[in-house]
C-alpha cells in the first residue's frame, strides 16, 4: 500500500519541480524518485540550496553585523548595525554619537556614503540568491560545488574586507588627536569583546549574518548530501541508502 | 447641630500662647522622637539604593523664590529646581531670548512671584502626570509645565484680580483650572479712596481653559463681593460640576485686618455651579469687559516664547445666572477647603475655629431644593448652617489649615498653631491619631490626596519653622518638608528634608507616570528657531545695524566658531548658540564675560539666544559653563570688541567649508548697515 502511494507520487516528485514539494515539506516521497545520475543533484540538496538562497536574502532585511559600546557614562550603551547597504546607530542618534566620541582618539567619522562596499554588496547577496535559486533550479552537482565555493570565497572576503576597515579605522588616526596612548589602537574585534579605553567593545554577527551562516551550512550540508548520493547512486541497494537519506532528513 | 462658640479677642491671645508653648512642648521632645525614629526602621523605609529611582516624584511650590522644586520621595532628593515666574540664573530661565516673552506681563517683565499651589492635570479625577500647574500669587498668574520636559511652557495673567491666592485648582477632568483673587480690588482698577472699599471693591473668580496645551484663557470670571478669597477645589463625583472657595475678611475690613477682618463668628464657603455658568455663558449673560492681561507660551517647535496681549474677558454677574453661588456660612475665617474622595464631604479647614465643619454636598444640594436660606450678599443666597453641615470634629487642634485624604476613609488635617497633623475619620468625625511636626505645618500632601483614588502611603507636611532642626544658617534657616508613614493604624514620622523657599503646597504622583514620557533630548531636526546653527559649517556672524547675530554651535568639546572679530563699541551681540548633541544628560552652557544678565545653559538639540552689550574695547572670552566633557576646560572662545567706526572686518572663524558662508554673511550687513 505505502509502496504503491509513493510510486504513484514518484511521477510529479522526480521532475524539475521537485524542488517546490521539498519546500512544501514534502520531503518523504523524494526517497522513492529514480535516483538522479552522477552529475544531477539530488531533490534535498536542490531544496537546501533554495532554501539557503531565500534565507541569504534575509541580508536585505536585516543588520550584518553589529557592534555594541559600554561604558561606564553610557549605561545604556550605545550600537551600530552594519547592513549589507548602510551603517547605522542602533538607536536613532548613535551614530552620530560614536562619530561625536571617536573624534577625542583621531579616529574617522564613520561615514556610509564613504564606504564603496556598501554600495555593491547588495548586488553581490542579489547574486548569490539568484545564483542559488538557478543552482536550484538546474540541478547540476558541478555547479552547485562551485556556487558554495563561491559562497565561501564572498564570505571570507568580506570578513577580511571588514577586518581591513576596522584596521583602517582603529590605526589610520588623525596624528593631533586629542587622546593619543603610545602603542594603542582602537580596531575594535572582528568578533567577540575588547576593552577599548573607557569602551567594552562587543562585536557580533546580526541576525543577517547569522541567517547567512545558517544559509552556508545548508549549502555544505546540500554538498555533502550531494556527494552521498553520488557515492549511493553507484550502490546496488540504491532504494535502501534512499531511505537511510529520508530518516537521516 | 451645636452652636459654634464665638471666640473673643482673649481666646486669640491664647492661641498666641499656645504656639509658643506648642514650640516649647515640641523643642523639649525632640530627643525623645529622634530616638523613637532610630529605634523604628524609617531609615530603612526612605533609603533609596545608589542607583534605584524613588516611588514618586513631589512638586513643592517655591514660595517667594518663583519655582517649582521636584524631589523624590520617600528619599527628599531634590531633583530639580524648575524656572517658573521668577529668573533663574542656573539655566538662564527667563535672561534668554527665548524664555524672556515668558514672564511678560501688563507691568512688563515681572521677574519673581510668589508660587504657592502645584496642581497636577488630572484625567477621570486621577492625576494623570501631563502637567503640572502652579499659580503666582503676588502678580496674579498660572503657569503650565509640561512634566515630558520639566519645563514652564504656559504662562496666562489672570485680570481683574489682586492677588492668586486660591489658584490653580483643577476640574477632574482639567477642562478648567481656577485662580479667585486674593485681595479684592476696584474692577476695573481705578484711583478710588480706600475707605471706599465697600462699594468700589470687588473679588472676582477666574475659570481657566486648561486642557489643550498652548491655548489658555479666561474662560469667563464670576463677579464676586469684595472679601478675601483664600483656597479652592473642585468637586468630583457626586459633586461634579461645583467649585468651592473659602473666603475670609466677610467684614470687608480694609486696615487692620488682622483684627478686624476676624470679628464674624463665621465666613463663607462659595459654591459655584460651573455648569450653569457655562450655560449663562452660552446664553449671553456674561459680560464682554475690557481687560488687559498677557498670554506666553513657548512654541513647541521654535522652542520660543511669545506674548499676546489680550483685552477682554467675559464676566458673570451672580445676579444675572440663578442658581450660580451660593454661601455656605462656615467658622471661621476658613482656609483649606477639601473635597473627600467620594465628592460627598467639604471639609473647611476654619484656622480661627475650634471644630473642623464638614459640610455635606448631598445636605447642601436639599438645602437649596429647600430654599433654606438665611439671607444673601450682593443678590447671592446664604445657605443656613445647619442645613448644610454634615458634621464637625471636636476638638481636632488648634489652626486646623488643610486637609487630605488617604482613599481608605481618613483624612488628615495639618494644626498650624499646635504643630500637628491629626488623622480623623470621615463620616464618624473622631480623632483617631495625631503627630507632631517641626514647627508651623501648612499644607500637608498625600500622593493623589485631593483626587478620587488617593495613593495613601505617604504623608509630606510642609512646615514654615525650623528652630533647631537643622544646622543654623544665621537668622534665616531653611523650611522643611516632615514625611510620615501613613500606612498603618498610626503615623509614623520617617524623614525631615530642608526645602529652598518656603513650599505652600505640593503635588505627588507615581515616579512611572513621568518617566514614561520623559524626553531625553529634543531633536535636532525638529529646531525651527529661527537663530538655529544646525551645523559647524553653517556658523558664522552677520551685522543687522546695530545688532550682530552670532550663528554658533557648541558639541564637545568647542564653540564653533570660537574666534569672533568686528563688534563695535555700542553693538549688542545676540549669542545664538545651538545645542547640536543628540544625546542624552549632555547639556552645554555659555557665559560671557561682563555679561549685564545670566549665562544660558542649552539642552541637547535647543537653541538659546543671550543678549550681550559690550562696555568697554578690549578682548573677551566665552566659556561652556556645564562640564560636558573631558575637554570642557577647553571649550571657550573670544570676542573681539574695537572702537566705534572701527575698520576691523567682521569676522568668524569656522571650518574652510563655511568660509564662504561666513564671507556671504558678511556682504549682507555691509549693504544694509545703519549708519553709526
Ligand atoms: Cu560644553
Amino acid at each position: 500500500m505505502r509502496q504503491a502511494l509513493l510510486a504513484d507520487r514518484a511521477g510529479w516528485a522526480g521532475g524539475r519541480s521537485g524542488v517546490l514539494p521539498a519546500l512544501l515539506g514534502q520531503a518523504p516521497m523524494i526517497a522513492t524518485k529514480p535516483m538522479p545520475n552522477r552529475r544531477g543533484m539530488p531533490s534535498l540538496s536542490r531544496a537546501l540550496v533554495a532554501i539557503s538562497s531565500l534565507l541569504l536574502a534575509g541580508l536585505f532585511f536585516f543588520p550584518l553585523w553589529q557592534v555594541r559600546l559600554k561604558a561606564p557614562q553610557y549605561p545604556e550603551g550605545l550600537g551600530m548595525n552594519i547592513r549589507i547597504n548602510t551603517i547605522e546607530g542602533a538607536t536613532e542618534n548613535d551614530l552620530k554619537n560614536i562619530n561625536g566620541l571617536n573624534h577625542y582618539i583621531g579616529m574617522k567619522p564613520i561615514d556610509p556614503e564613504t564606504i564603496p562596499e556598501l554600495r555593491f554588496m547588495p548586488w553581490i547577496v542579489g547574486a548569490l540568491i539568484v545564483s542559488g535559486l538557478a543552482v536550484a533550479a538546474v540541478g547540476r552537482r558541478t555547479i552547485l560545488y562551485s556556487w558554495l565555493a563561491g559562497f565561501f570565497a564572498l564570505g571570507v572576503a568580506g570578513l577580511i574586507d571588514f577586518w581591513r576597515w576596522e584596521y583602517d579605522y582603529g590605526h589610520n588616526l588623525d596624528p593631533t588627536a586629542i587622546i593619543k596612548i603610545p602603542g594603542m589602537s582602537y580596531q575594535p574585534p572582528l568578533i567577540g569583546t575588547k576593552q577599548l579605553l573607557n569602551f567594552e567593545a562587543v562585536s557580533l554577527p546580526g541576525i543577517g549574518g547569522i541567517l547567512a551562516g545558517v544559509a552556508f551550512a545548508l549549502g555544505l550540508f546540500a554538498v555533502i548530501h550531494s556527494l552521498r548520493q553520488g557515492r549511493a547512486s553507484q550502490d546496488s541497494h540504491a532504494v535502501s541508502a534512499a531511505g537511510e537519506t529520508f530518516r537521516s532528513a | 447641630m451645636r452652636r459654634f462658640p464665638f471666640l473673643p479677642k482673649p481666646a486669640l491671645l491664647f492661641a498666641a500662647g499656645a504656639a509658643a508653648i506648642a514650640v516649647f512642648y515640641a523643642c523639649s521632645r525632640t530627643a525623645t522622637n529622634t530616638s523613637d525614629v532610630l529605634a523604628g526602621n524609617a531609615a530603612s523605609k526612605v533609603y533609596v539604593a545608589p542607583g534605584t529611582y524613588d516611588e514618586y516624584y513631589a512638586f513643592l511650590s517655591g514660595g517667594y523664590n518663583g519655582q517649582v522644586m521636584a524631589y523624590g520621595l520617600p528619599s527628599g532628593r531634590l531633583l530639580k529646581l524648575i524656572g517658573v515666574f521668577s529668573q533663574n540664573p542656573e539655566t538662564g530661565w527667563g535672561y534668554s531670548e527665548e524664555t524672556r516673552p515668558m514672564l511678560q506681563t501688563t507691568y512688563g517683565l515681572v521677574p519673581w512671584d510668589d508660587t504657592h499651589h502645584t496642581e497636577l492635570s488630572q484625567t477621570a479625577g486621577v492625576p494623570d502626570g501631563r502637567w503640572l500647574f502652579v499659580n503666582g500669587n503676588n502678580t496674579p498668574r498660572v503657569a503650565r509645565i509640561d512634566l515630558k520636559t520639566f519645563e514652564t511652557t504656559e504662562i496666562l495673567q489672570i485680570p481683574n484680580a489682586g492677588g492668586g491666592h486660591a489658584s490653580p485648582f483643577t476640574t477632574p477632568d482639567t477642562k478648567y483650572i481656577i485662580s479667585a483673587t486674593r485681595f479684592s480690588v476696584p474692577v476695573p482698577n481705578a484711583d478710588v479712596p480706600i475707605p471706599s472699599y465697600k462699594q468700589n471693591f470687588k473679588g472676582t473668580l477666574s475659570f481657566i481653559t486648561a486642557d489643550q496645551p498652548g491655548r489658555m484663557d479666561i474662560a469667563f470670571q464670576v463677579m464676586m463681593p469684595g472679601f478675601n478669597y483664600d483656597l479652592g477645589h473642585a468637586g468630583k463625583d457626586v459633586s461634579d460640576g461645583w467649585f468651592f472657595f473659602t473666603m475670609y475678611n466677610t467684614e470687608q475690613a480694609y486696615e487692620k485686618l488682622e483684627l478686624n477682618a476676624s470679628q464674624k463668628d463665621k465666613d463663607f464657603i462659595a459654591a459655584v455651579n460651573y455648569r450653569q455658568a457655562e450655560q449663562c455663558v452660552a446664553q449671553g449673560k456674561a459680560k464682554a469687559t475690557s481687560s488687559d492681561y498677557f498670554h506666553n507660551v513657548l512654541d513647541e517647535k521654535t522652542r520660543m516664547a511669545r506674548s499676546e496681549r489680550r483685552t477682554s474677558v467675559k464676566m458673570l454677574d451672580p445676579r444675572d445666572c440663578p442658581g450660580l453661588v451660593y454661601f455656605l456660612p462656615t467658622p471661621k475665617s476658613p482656609h483649606g477647603v477639601d473635597i473627600d474622595p467620594s465628592g460627598e464631604y467639604i471639609v473647611a479647614g476654619g484656622k480661627l475655629a475650634t471644630v473642623i465643619p464638614v459640610h455635606s454636598f448631598s445636605r447642601m444640594q436639599k438645602a437649596i431644593a429647600d430654599k433654606q436660606f438665611e439671607s444673601d450678599v450682593d443678590g447671592i443666597p446664604v445657605l443656613k448652617y445647619a442645613s448644610t453641615i454634615g458634621g464637625e470634629v471636636q476638638k481636632p487642634g488648634l489652626g486646623p489649615l488643610h486637609t487630605e485624604f488617604d482613599g481608605k476613609g481618613n483624612a488628615y488635617t495639618s494644626m498650624f498653631i499646635s504643630s500637628e497633623v491629626v488623622k480623623w475619620k470621615l463620616g464618624t468625625w473622631e480623632v483617631l491619631d495625631r503627630m507632631p511636626v517641626y514647627y508651623s505645618v501648612g499644607h500637608i500632601m498625600i500622593p493623589g490626596g485631593d483626587s478620587k483614588k488617593p495613593w495613601g502611603k505617604y504623608l509630606l507636611a510642609m512646615n514654615k519653622i525650623t528652630k533647631d532642626r537643622y544646622l543654623p544658617t544665621g537668622p534665616e534657616l531653611a523650611q522643611s518638608a516632615q514625611l510620615i508613614d501613613i500606612s498603618g493604624d498610626k503615623m509614623k514620622m520617617l524623614l525631615d528634608f530642608p526645602t529652598l523657599g518656603e513650599p505652600h503646597y505640593a503635588q505627588a504622583i507615581p515616579a512611572d507616570l513621568v518617566t514614561r514620557t520623559s524626553m531625553k533630548f529634543h531633536k535636532l531636526s525638529e529646531n525651527r528657531n529661527p537663530d538655529i546653527t544646525a551645523s559647524e559649517a553653517a556658523g558664522g556672524i552677520r551685522r543687522e545695524g546695530k545688532k550682530v547675530h552670532v550663528n554658533m554651535v557648541a558639541i564637545r568639546s568647542h564653540f564653533a566658531p570660537d574666534n569672533l572679530e568686528g563688534v563695535q563699541l555700542g553693538d549688542t551681540v545676540l549669542f545664538h548658540v545651538t545645542n547640536i548633541e543628540q544625546d542624552w544628560d549632555i547639556v552645554h552652557g555659555f557665559g560671557v564675560m561682563g555679561a549685564t544678565n545670566s549665562g544660558i545653559v542649552i539642552p541637547p538639540g535647543e537653541t538659546r539666544t543671550i543678549k550681550w552689550i559690550p562696555s568697554m574695547v578690549g578682548v573677551f572670552p566665552f566659556y561652556c559653563t556645564d562640564f560636558c566633557s573631558a575637554l570642557h576646560q577647553e571649550m571657550q572662545g573670544y570676542i573681539r570688541v574695537s572702537p566705534a567706526g572701527s575698520n576691523v572686518a567682521l569676522s568668524a572663524n569656522v571650518s574652510a567649508k563655511a568660509a564662504t558662508q561666513v564671507e556671504r554673511m558678511k556682504q549682507v550687513p555691509r549693504a544694509s548697515s545703519a549708519p553709526r
